[in-house]
C-alpha cells in the first residue's frame, strides 16, 4: 500500500527546547495510527506539525506523495478534530460544516450536497439548524468530525478527546470513531494518552517519549514484545512487574529464584552474568492447574486484595520487590493467604540493565 | 426510631434565620447611605440651582428647592450663551464634540481590535516586545507629548497640502492642527495602548483551538477576524466603546490645544462659558450648561452599567 503520510527527519524546537528530534514516520493509506505517550512527549506537537499549525524547524512532511512542509493547513488535504471540538459558537451546525467549503469557494450546490452527505454519515441531519451550545457532548464530536469530513480529505487528525468527559461517554465516542474508520477507510491519526483507547482503535501504535518514537507496531506487538523498558512499563494496566537480576546457566536469577529461559525467544544472545531487568505482566502470572506446566513455580503471600469485578488484583512480594498479580474475579483469595504461582518464560520480557533495550 | 426523628425535628433545620437589623447590616447600609448622600448632594444642588431664576439664587439658600421653576437657564445654556463672539450657546460645542467623537471612537476601536487580535493570535517575531512598548505608552504622562504633537500635526498638515497642490495648484491650505481631524487622530493614537491591551487580553481568552480550526478551514487573517472573532466578542466592543465615548467626550486638554474656537468641543466651550470674567455670573446657566455637557457620559453609564461591569470582568479573567 502507498504511504499516505510520510514524515522525514522532522525537528521542532521552541527556542532552545527540542520538542521533536529527527523523527521519521510512514503511515500507510487507510491506516489508523495512534500516537500514544504521556503529556509533554510531543505527540500533540507532531499532530500540529502534520496539520501545518506549527512551523517545523527542520525536516519534511509529505501527504499523499506531495511535499506539504510549507503548505497552509487548508491546502494539505487534512481535516482535524480538536480536543475541545472548537465548534464556532455563533454558527449553526450547518454553518460550522460549510465554513471551510465557503472559504474554498466551492459552488453552493456542491456545499449543500457535501454537507448533506456528511450529515447522513454521522446521523446529524436533525441537528443542522442548531447552535453548538444546544448539542450534547457526543453530538458535538460528530459535528466536529463532520467539519473534517465535508472537506473530502485524505487524512483525518484527531487531537486527544477531553479527558474530563465521563467514562461512559468516552467509551461510546471510541466506538463511534472505530465504526467511522471501518466505514470511511480514511487514513486517521489519533493522539491520546489513554492506552486502552490506543489499543482498541489502532492498526499501529507509535509510543512517543521526549520527542522520539520509542516503538511503532501493532497493539499486539507492543503488548507482547515491548522493545524497551519504557514501553513495557507504559502499556498495560496495572503495569508490568519489574525485577532486577542476572543471567546464570540460561536462567534469570534473583536471590533464590531461578527462572529457566529455554522458552524465551531472545533477540540477541544472552550473556552469562549479564545484569538484566525482567518484566512480568500481572495477568501473565499463572495460578491453579496451569502451574504444573509452568517454567517456574513459587509461592507468594497475598498482601492486599483488590476485587475489581471481572478481575481481582493481588499485591504481593516477589524477590523482595512489590509484585502484582491479576486473577480472575472468581478466584478465591483473601489477604494473608498463601498463593502458589507459576511463571512462563515465553510471556516475560528481558531488558538490558543499562540500555533498557529488549534482549 | 421515633425518638431519633423527634430529636432531629427539634434541632436546626432548613435555612439559617438571619436578622435584618443586625449590627453588621446597620453599619454597612448606614455607611453606604452616608457615602451616597455625600456624592449626590452636589448633583442635587446643581439641578436645583439650574431651575432657579437669578433673583432667587442671590437669596443664598442653595439647598432649598426652587420656588418658581424656570427652564430659561437651560435654554440659554444650550442656545444663547456667549463665548467670545459666538452667541449660539453650547449647541455648537455639542455638535463639534459629536463630530470628534464618532470618528475617533470608530477608528480607535477598529484599529485597536485588529491590533489586539494580531498580537493575541498571529504572534510574529518581536510581537511581545512590540506589545510591551505599546503598553509602555499607557504609563507616559501625555502632557509630555503635547508640544511634539503640535509640531507633528502642523508639519503633516503642510505635507498633505503640498501633495494636494501637486494635483490642484489653487487648493487652499489643508490643516490638521486646529481641525477636527487633527483631534480625531490624536484621540485615536492615545486610545491605542489601553484598548489594545483590552482587546488582546480578550482575544487571548478565546480558545486557541477555535483559531486553529478556522485556519484548517482555510480562513485567512481577515476571514478569522470578521467571521469568528468579531461575532464572539461583542461584549468587549461595548466596553471599549463606553471607555472611549466617556474618555473622549470628557477630554478637555487635547480639545483646547488642538482645535480652534470654531471647532472647540463641548467641554472647552463649557469652560469658556463658566469661566468668562465679564458680566454677571449666571450660576443657573452655568449649572445647566455643566449638566448638559455631562449628560452624554451619564446616559452611557446608566444605559450600559451592567454590560460595562460584565465586559470589564470578562476581560480580566485571563491574560
Amino acid at each position: 500500500m502507498a504511504n499516505s503520510v510520510e514524515i522525514k527527519n522532522l525537528d521542532l524546537s521552541f527556542g532552545s527546547i527540542e520538542v521533536l528530534k529527527d523523527l521519521n514516520l510512514d503511515i500507510a493509506e487507510g491506516e489508523f495510527l495512534v500516537l500514544l505517550g504521556s503529556s509533554g512527549c510531543g505527540k500533540s506537537t507532531l499532530l500540529n506539525c502534520i496539520a501545518g499549525l506549527l512551523e517545523v524547524t527542520d525536516g519534511q512532511i509529505f501527504i499523499k506523495g506531495k511535499n506539504v512542509t510549507w503548505a497552509e493547513p487548508s491546502d494539505r488535504g487534512i481535516g482535524m478534530v480538536f480536543q475541545s471540538y472548537a465548534l464556532y459558537p455563533q454558527m449553526t451546525v450547518k454553518g460550522n460544516l460549510s465554513f471551510g467549503l465557503k472559504n474554498a469557494k466551492v459552488p453552493k450546490a456542491e456545499i449543500e450536497e457535501r454537507v448533506a452527505r456528511a450529515a447522513e454519515i454521522l446521523q446529524i441531519e436533525p441537528l443542522l439548524s442548531r447552535k453548538p451550545s444546544a448539542l450534547s457532548g457526543g453530538q458535538r464530536q460528530r459535528v466536529a468530525i463532520g467539519r473534517a469530513l465535508v472537506r473530502d480529505v485524505e487524512v483525518l487528525l484527531f487531537d486527544e478527546p477531553p479527558s474530563n468527559l465521563d467514562a461512559k461517554l468516552r467509551l461510546y465516542l471510541r466506538v463511534e470513531i472505530k465504526r467511522l474508520h471501518q466505514q470511511l477507510k480514511n487514513t486517521m491519526i489519533y493522539v491520546t494518552h489513554d492506552q486502552i483507547e490506543a489499543m482498541t482503535l489502532a492498526d499501529r501504535i507509535a509510543i512517543m517519549r521526549d520527542g522520539k518514537i520509542m516503538q511503532l507496531g501493532s497493539p499486539a506487538e507492543i503488548y507482547d514484545f515491548p522493545m524497551n523498558k519504557y514501553v513495557a512499563d507504559f502499556i498495560g494496566s496495572p503495569s508490568m512487574n519489574f525485577s532486577q537480576g542476572e543471567i546464570k546457566d540460561n536462567c534469570f536469577t534473583v536471590g533464590d529464584h531461578k527462572i529457566p529461559l529455554k522458552n524465551y525467544s531472545a533477540k540477541t544472545k544472552l550473556n552469562e552474568g549479564q545484569s538484566v531487568w525482567i518484566g512480568i505482566r500481572p495477568e501473565h502470572v499463572v495460578v491453579s492447574e496451569a502451574i504444573e506446566k509452568a517454567d517456574y513455580k513459587s509461592t507468594v503471600t497475598a498482601d492486599i486484595v483488590e476485587p475489581m469485578g471481572a478481575d481481582t488484583l493481588v499485591w504481593t512480594e516477589f524477590a523482595g520487590q512489590p509484585f502484582r498479580i491479576r486473577l480472575d474475579g472468581k478466584f478465591p483469595i483473601a489477604s494473608g493467604q498463601e498463593l502458589p504461582i507459576g511463571i512462563n518464560a515465553s510471556t516475560v520480557s528481558l531488558f538490558d540493565l543499562q540500555s533498557e533495550e529488549r534482549l | 426510631m421515633t425518638d431519633a426523628s423527634v430529636s432531629t425535628l427539634k434541632g436546626p433545620s432548613g435555612p439559617k434565620p438571619r436578622r435584618v437589623f443586625s449590627s453588621t447590616n446597620i453599619m454597612i447600609y448606614g455607611t453606604l447611605l452616608v457615602v451616597c448622600l455625600y456624592y449626590l448632594l452636589p448633583l442635587y444642588v446643581m439641578i436645583v440651582t439650574s431651575l432657579k431664576g437669578m433673583p432667587e439664587i442671590r437669596m443664598g439658600n442653595i439647598f432649598s428647592p426652587p420656588v418658581e421653576v424656570t427652564y430659561e437657564p437651560w435654554v440659554k445654556a444650550w442656545a444663547e450663551a456667549c463665548t467670545g463672539i459666538n452667541c449660539d450657546g453650547l449647541s455648537r460645542g455639542f455638535w463639534n464634540s459629536v463630530w470628534i467623537l464618532v470618528p475617533s471612537v470608530f477608528l480607535s476601536i477598529a484599529i485597536a481590535s485588529v491590533n489586539g487580535y494580531a498580537l493575541a493570535n498571529w504572534k510574529f517575531k518581536g510581537s511581545e516586545v512590540f506589545f510591551t512598548i505599546l503598553i509602555f505608552g499607557a504609563f507616559i504622562p501625555y502632557q509630555v507629548m503635547i508640544y511634539p504633537i503640535v509640531i507633528l500635526l502642523r508639519e503633516s498638515g503642510d505635507g498633505i497640502t503640498n501633495i494636494i497642490r501637486l494635483f490642484d495648484s489653487d487648493a487652499s491650505k489643508f490643516r490638521l492642527m486646529g481641525s477636527v481631524w487633527g483631534l480625531v487622530i490624536v484621540h485615536t493614537i492615545f486610545g491605542m495602548p489601553i484598548l489594545t491591551l483590552l482587546f488582546r487580553n480578550y482575544f487571548t481568552s478565546v480558545p486557541e483551538e477555535l483559531f486553529k480550526a478556522a485556519r484548517v478551514d482555510g480562513a485567512g487573517f481577515w476571514g478569522i477576524y470578521f467571521q469568528i472573532m468579531l461575532p464572539m466578542s461583542l461584549p468587549i466592543f461595548v466596553v471599549a466603546m463606553i471607555l472611549q465615548v466617556t474618555g473622549i467626550w470628557n477630554d478637555f486638554l487635547f480639545g483646547v490645544i488642538y482645535t480652534k474656537p470654531d471647532t472647540y468641543p463641548m467641554t472647552v466651550q463649557l469652560n469658556n462659558i463658566v469661566n468668562s470674567v465679564q458680566g454677571v455670573k449666571e450660576y443657573n446657566v452655568n449649572m445647566a450648561a455643566t449638566l448638559l455637557t455631562g449628560l452624554v457620559p451619564l446616559v452611557i453609564y446608566f444605559a450600559s452599567g451592567k454590560l460595562f461591569v460584565r465586559g470589564i470582568a470578562a476581560g480580566a479573567v485571563k491574560g
